[in-house]
């Protein structure tokens, strides 16, 4: 990207942790989810069946991407669709300001979508002149407030009523202070719904491209994404180039997995194929749709087999919902647009690791997320090679971006250190006798300042003045 | 004109074919094939669960249950499509004490403050899933998008000999891919959101009501 945004982890993940409130509201929505999703899935021979086709099913898409991109782009053309490419997200912003601007457009009606925030392209439309107005209850809530998504699939998940109350108050003349939930909903639909009416162009994600056919599927409960790509004369899908899969067949098990993990639901409200724009002979729907494919990053990450499985990724969030970094931080910690596990793997990916390969240290290694994810992406190794690679200058071309960044004489001491001690024996027994000796005192000692910096969010660990080794040994037990 | 689309495809096409990248596919899960009473009852029982108003009629009775549900109700007017089946049949047994039928016969552009003002919409389904308990509209020419959409009550009429076990099932017993129309839609209630603290409700921006008559002969 041009302009890498320079992200302060420290700060944040000490200001998400002091935010009570913040915590208060994460758990709630997470335990909510997690319990949905099980209640969903709750036979486990038949959901891992299902898991296992829907691996398959990314993994077969992906071996023949090159192909299925050329196929969807036959399909669309050929039913009346423009596809457009794009390598980089100001490429793709530009397509989409060059067709709103041949339209003379200045109101823009948009359903939810990761990859445009991948753009910036409220930001990029807004300072050339475009009002792009977010049309997701959850977007429409943080956009009023001037906020980024914290989660990929509910948005606003990080507020609670009271605070979103508050903001309706504030933001929107003439609406009184209400924390009923109906109440609050009614005000936006009647907000919306003059936008819908007066939208000059549509913009949508995508959550499935089907190369047979040609056809771009949206998963939504709202309506909204039904409004964005029907009402206008004009409709811009933008998606990751990553989303198609080959055969309309594949969609049925991934919808299945997308919404059951997602939100605990059988099927969204709504399920939207759309393949072409308005036929001469139609009332309604865009004259033109567009779809714009963005690689941003992704054919570097397709190159390397085990890198490539991070395009699996169907956006179900639930990664997120059962990783114990994200519910305690939530979604803005992270810094970039991407959060959670799914962020910690892609983002560095996308981004560099240079510039975001701090993420890759945010999780714990503990596998949750990696056990609950309906397509089988292997995360847990995925962070492992990203933080290896952050201090390997590794000799590939399909080398994660920025590789080697972190190379750094201290800590590859320290850490050639601690190898030599756990493999030799005396030089671990040593080490063993010094900490149990000095531990205690430790505390009182001024600390390093890296020491300072763990110990903020964290206990400094007691030693104990016998070793276990040395414990056992008294216990008359052998140590070997 | 920019290189992206050969810069694109010329990184795909550069990777050797990767043999590991693609594994075995589990077959379909057997899907149980329901009975027809089955199917019926189950859509009713999983869109009921999702608030939509669901009413068992035929052929010969729904439209006097269609006009019980609407003398239920104050609404400002019925869109309809007047070319369809269900069109001819509602146009010909009007009443003057229900609701006026709106046709919708022009183009949005002419007619988006009525598409948009009016209380209802009325259309025809092309099928259901029982497994989800959805509703599959095809909307056509005579049949436009808006009319499921822009009304704040949706009224659907679906043949119950139309359903199907699952989306899977209807995708392969109709060949869907030969023939993807414009806009393909399932739908399974009345537009709801869970952004508010994930408390469900019920009509956010598409229609608030999902009345369906399922007719069973
Ligand atoms: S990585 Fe897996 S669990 Fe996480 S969002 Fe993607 S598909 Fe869902």
């Amino acid at each position: 990207m041009a302009n890498p945004v320079t992200v302060d982890f420290p700060r944040n993940f000490t200001k998400a942790l002091n935010d009570g409130q913040l915590r208060r509201n994460l758990r709630a929505a997470m335990d909510t989810l997690g319990l949905r999703r099980r209640n969903l899935f709750s036979d486990p021979e038949a959901f891992e069946q299902l898991r296992a086709r829907g691996d398959a099913i990314r993994r077969r898409a992906l071996s023949k991407l090159p192909q299925l991109l050329e196929q969807l782009e036959r399909k669309c053309t050929e039913n009346g669709i423009q596809v457009h490419w794009a390598e980089t997200p100001d490429e793709a912003n530009r397509i989409c300001l060059e067709i709103m601007q041949r339209h003379n457009a200045t109101r823009v009606i948009k359903g939810k979508s990761m990859v445009s925030e991948e753009m910036h392209l409220n930001h990029f439309l807004e300072e050339r002149g475009i009002e792009a107005l977010e049309t997701d209850l959850g977007e429409y809530i943080i956009q009023l407030d001037h906020e980024t998504p914290s989660h990929i699939i509910v948005p606003a998940i990080h507020k609670n009523r009271d605070q979103i109350a508050r903001l309706f108050h504030e933001k929107i003349p003439n609406t009184p202070y209400t924390e009923v939930v109906e109440e609050l909903n009614a005000i936006a639909r009647k907000i919306l719904r003059e936008k819908f009416f007066a939208g000059e162009v549509g913009v949508s994600g995508v959550n499935f491209a089907v190369a047979e056919t040609g056809t771009l599927c949206l998963v939504e409960n709202e309506g909204n994404g039904r409004m964005c790509t029907t009402a206008p004369p004009v409709h811009i899908a933008v998606m990751g180039l990553e989303k198609v899969v080959e055969r309309l067949e594949d969609v049925p098990p991934l919808l299945r997995l997308l919404t059951g993990s997602a939100t605990g639901q059988l099927i969204t409200t709504y399920f939207n194929m759309i393949s072409s724009p308005r036929k001469p002979d139609e009332k309604d729907g865009p004259k033109e749709v567009h779809l714009v494919l963005l690689d941003n990053g992704r054919t570097q990450i397709w190159a390397d087999p085990e890198l490539r499985q991070t395009l699996k990724c169907i956006r179900c969030g639930t990664c997120l919902n059962h990783c114990p970094v994200y519910t305690r931080l939530g979604g803005h910690a992270y810094g970039y647009v991407y959060p959670g596990p799914i962020g910690s793997i892609l983002t560095p990916q996308l981004e560099g690791l240079e510039n975001a390969g701090a993420m890759a240290t945010a999780s714990t290694f503990c596998g949750a997320c990696e056990e609950v994810c309906p397509v089988k992406i292997p995360i847990v190794d995925i962070l492992r090679r990203l933080r290896i690679e952050a201090y390997n200058k590794v000799d590939s071309p399909h080398a994660v971006k920025g590789h080697g960044y972190k190379v750094n004489a201290m800590e590859s001491l320290t850490w050639k250190g601690w190898a030599l001690s756990n493999a030799t024996p005396w030089v671990n027994a040593l080490n063993a006798k010094l900490l149990g000796l000095l531990g205690p005192q430790l505390p009182r000692l001024p600390a390093p300042d890296i020491v300072k910096k763990w110990t903020q969010s964290r206990t400094l660990p007691k030693f104990a003045s016998k070793s276990l080794h040395v414990l056992a040994k008294e216990k008359g037990l052998s140590d070997e | 004109m920019s290189n992206a689309r050969a810069n694109i495809l010329a990184r795909l096409r550069e990777v050797a074919p990767q043999a590991d990248t693609a594994v075995p596919e589990p077959a379909a899960p057997p899907i149980e094939a329901l009975s027809h009473a089955d199917q019926v009852d189950r859509l009713k029982r999983l869109m009921e669960a999702m608030h939509a108003e669901v009413y068992l009629t035929d052929s010969g009775n729904w439209t006097a249950v269609l006009k019980d549900v609407l003398r239920q109700r104050s609404l400002n007017g019925l869109l309809y499509a007047p070319a369809t089946p269900i069109g001819t049949t509602l146009s010909e047994s009007w009443e003057s004490d229900l609701p006026p039928l709106v046709g919708y016969d022009q183009v949005v552009e002419q007619s988006k403050e009525r598409l948009f003002g009016i209380d209802a919409g009325i259309t025809s389904t092309k099928g259901g899933l029982a497994d989800v308990g959805a509703l599959i509209l095809w909307p056509t020419p005579h049949e436009p998008r808006l009319m499921s959409l822009a009304p704040a009550v949706h009224i659907a009429v679906l043949e119950a000999a139309n359903i199907h076990d699952s989306l899977a099932d209807a995708i392969a017993r109709e060949h869907w891919q030969d023939k993807m129309p414009t806009n393909a839609l399932l739908i399974s209630g009345p537009s709801k959101t869970a952004d508010i603290e994930l408390v469900l409700t019920f009509g956010v921006h598409g229609p608030k009501e999902l009345i369906v008559l399922i007719l069973d002969d």
